[in-house]
């Protein structure tokens, strides 16, 4: 039975200039100890997606339409608070993008990396600043002894994402969601987060869901990789798969667009147009306006991912009528 | 190597840290910028690479002047800006533009399109009143926008757009030297190539020099013709791009294009990453000798006891390393 299970969730944002449809049928699961990579656009519903498993979307405006989020037997979007609570933060923990905000300005890096263990498990303060000790010495920041009682601001931003890891660990999750991790951080610490990401999982043997906008970063740290698009999941593979053989018009077309990937001097792949806008219904195909390939009945029928085979699916219609 | 437009030499900008209110005491100097040397030729693609305080924004504020320089000269088209007048620094700056990172803080929202490229115009006196706007209608069709939008607001637009608006500002003077601050940095992937694209297009076209400012390597190398590279206010390693950025000889450069995650799923499996230790040092109180030696897996004694020039490695590639021969044959 897979970890988490994540069938047709829908969530919707209610706001005066219309209904956006920041994520629109989503379905997706995920083994126990896997790393899955969700890579997409800002805008295209991928932060949102784990937001809604969290249940951190703010509501209203935003409201959950429809789907389940099925995590080891209990359906997140449709428990009790209490058995929310008694998952979130311990069995499924969440890392940010700004470690500069995400931390308490006004409480000691100590204060705040315990508290998850003192409302979860039954310890007394001084075991769980042990606890915490160990647990900032594991992600590699020397003199906790002294540090544990320092405030955020006297912290790097790199140190403060080890903080931020730290304390999203000590509860020993299954799941870690780690949203934009490295996006704020130079790409010298970058490298140090990823390594440290992929030795606690090691250790830990967690499964961990990875959201980012840089195909570099996916390719190193994840199983599979799954690529988003207005809402809604284009294209889903296991990383090898997905960066050799890709199917759909939209990732050949990111993959093209990468200068790394360029010889210098090349006029790098544009998709051409912006991504679209959500708020009004799409009828078709929601990449089909700057789609190279695009057909008459992709701007009128909805694609379904299909599957090319097992680990392997995509949403394109004439991928899947064998016409590209 | 084409005639140069732009030469720094031993540029230094120093920022004073001063305590106390009333009685205010000199407690300290942020050297943002300390000692360097660049040339930059007519229709040059410079890229400046570096992680964020190392000084390459504040380098760019210093060549444009807007920050003063502490040492040091900034010579462009045979006129030192780092001493010369108001009136002359305002003609310089007509050869001289900027493009910041940020497209949704850089354009004032209370201007439309056509009063912001219309500014530098009337500024500068460059285009006769009657003329303006068919100036404005060029400039935007130059970047790729529709002159029809000239009447609209800055939010009406989309970020990719947002920055066509101030590339279309910046060259609304014809200037002959482009500083663009991490013009990518804030774009999504799809966008970013359009503006790459836009920019090496200029320059081919129009001979313009661009020193092309961003963290992200891969960017540097695609468009740069040479890249800079800088740690803590200094270069430390310079040459062409491909070449520094395949067979880097810094120790820093080679970090840095080690912790470059690629989009190749074997190849980031199976080679060896360079993981620095620790975080950049201070400017405050920079470590004696090279900066970076607290991080460096080659570093020795020596490294310690004095500030390696930025010296001649082969024709065109210069590095500021005591080892740079000794770790070139590891």
């Amino acid at each position: 039975m897979p970890l988490l299970s994540v069938t047709d969730l829908r969530t919707y944002f209610h706001t005066r200039s219309g209904v956006y449809r920041a994520v629109d049928g989503v379905s997706f699961s995920l083994d126990r100890g896997e790393t899955l990579g969700i890579v997409g656009e800002s805008g295209s519903g991928k932060s949102v997606t784990c937001y809604s498993i969290m249940g951190l979307i703010p509501q209203p405006p935003g409201r959950i339409e429809s789907g389940t989020a099925v995590f080891d037997g209990t359906d997140l979007l449709h428990c009790t608070p209490a058995q929310s609570r008694a998952i979130r933060g311990k069995r499924v923990a969440m890392i940010f993008q700004d470690p500069m905000t995400s931390l308490n300005p006004y409480a000691r890096i100590g204060d705040q990396l315990i508290e998850p263990l003192l409302i979860h498990e039954k310890i007394s303060r001084a075991d769980a600043l042990k606890r915490g000790l160990a647990a900032l010495d594991a992600v590699g920041i020397n003199d906790a002894q002294k540090r544990i009682h320092l405030y955020p601001h006297e912290f790097s931003g790199g140190m403060r994402q080890r903080v931020m890891i730290a304390m999203a660990l000590i509860t020993k999750p299954e799941l870690l969601i780690a949203d934009e991790p490295t996006t704020a951080l130079d790409v010298t610490v970058q490298a140090q987060i990823l390594e440290l990401i992929k030795k606690m999982q090691r250790e830990l043997g967690m499964a961990v869901i990875f959201i980012t906008h840089d195909l570099g970063v996916v390719s190193g740290l994840c199983d599979r990789v799954q690529v988003m698009y207005a809402g809604r999941i284009v294209e889903t593979a296991d990383t090898r798969t997905l960066f050799y053989s890709p199917k759909h018009p939209y990732t050949r077309a990111l993959q093209r667009s990468i200068p790394s990937l360029q010889p210098k001097g090349a006029e790098l792949y544009t998709i051409s147009g912006m991504p679209p806008d959500v708020s009004k219904p799409i009828p078709g195909c929601a990449f089909a306006p700057r789609c190279e390939h695009a057909a008459e009945r992709c701007t009128t029928t909805v694609p379904a991912l299909a599957a090319v085979n097992a680990t392997h699916a995509q949403a394109c219609l004439r991928v899947q009528a064998g016409e590209i | 190597m084409a005639e140069t437009i732009l030469q720094l030499t031993g540029v230094k900008t120093h920022f004073p840290i001063t305590s106390g209110f009333l009685l205010r005491r000199h407690v300290g100097t942020v050297k943002a910028v300390d000692g360097v040397t660049l040339a930059v030729g007519q229709g040059e693609v410079l890229g400046l690479v570096g992680e964020s305080g190392c000084g390459k924004s504040t380098l760019a504020r210093t060549i444009m002047q807007l920050v003063p320089t502490t040492a040091g000269t900034v010579v462009l088209h045979g006129r030192n800006l780092a001493n010369c007048s108001a009136a002359d620094l305002l003609g310089a700056r007509r050869d001289m533009q900027m493009v910041f990172q940020d497209p949704y803080a850089s354009l004032n929202p209370r201007m439309t399109v056509f009063a912001t490229l219309a500014e530098p115009l009337l500024v500068h006196g460059v285009c006769p009143p009657g003329e303006v706007n068919a100036r404005v209608a060029e400039l935007m069709r130059t970047v790729g926008l529709a002159p029809r939008f000239m009447q609209k607001y800055p939010h009406e637009f989309s970020g990719g757009q947002r920055q066509r608006i101030a590339i279309a500002r910046a060259l609304a003077l014809q200037p002959k030297v482009i500083i663009a601050d991490e013009p990518v940095s804030a774009l999504d992937v799809s966008i970013q190539a359009q503006i790459l694209n836009l920019l090496a297009q200029l320059c081919r076209r129009m001979n313009l020099s661009l020193i092309f400012i961003a963290h992200d390597l891969s960017v540097v190398k695609h468009i740069s013709d040479r890249v800079a590279v800088m740690y803590l206010g200094k270069i430390v390693e310079l040459g062409p791009a491909r070449a520094v950025i395949e067979h880097p000889r810094h120790p820093y450069t080679r970090a840095l294009v080690s912790a470059i995650p690629t989009p190749n799923p074997d190849v980031e499996r199976s080679r060896q990453r360079i993981v620095l230790p620790g975080d950049p040092p201070s400017p405050i109180n920079p470590p004696a000798g090279c900066a970076f030696h607290p991080r460096c897996p080659h570093a020795r004694e020596i490294c310690k006891a004095a500030i390696p020039p930025l010296a001649l490695f082969e024709p065109g590639r210069d590095v500021a390393c005591v080892r740079a021969e000794e770790i070139a044959e590891l």
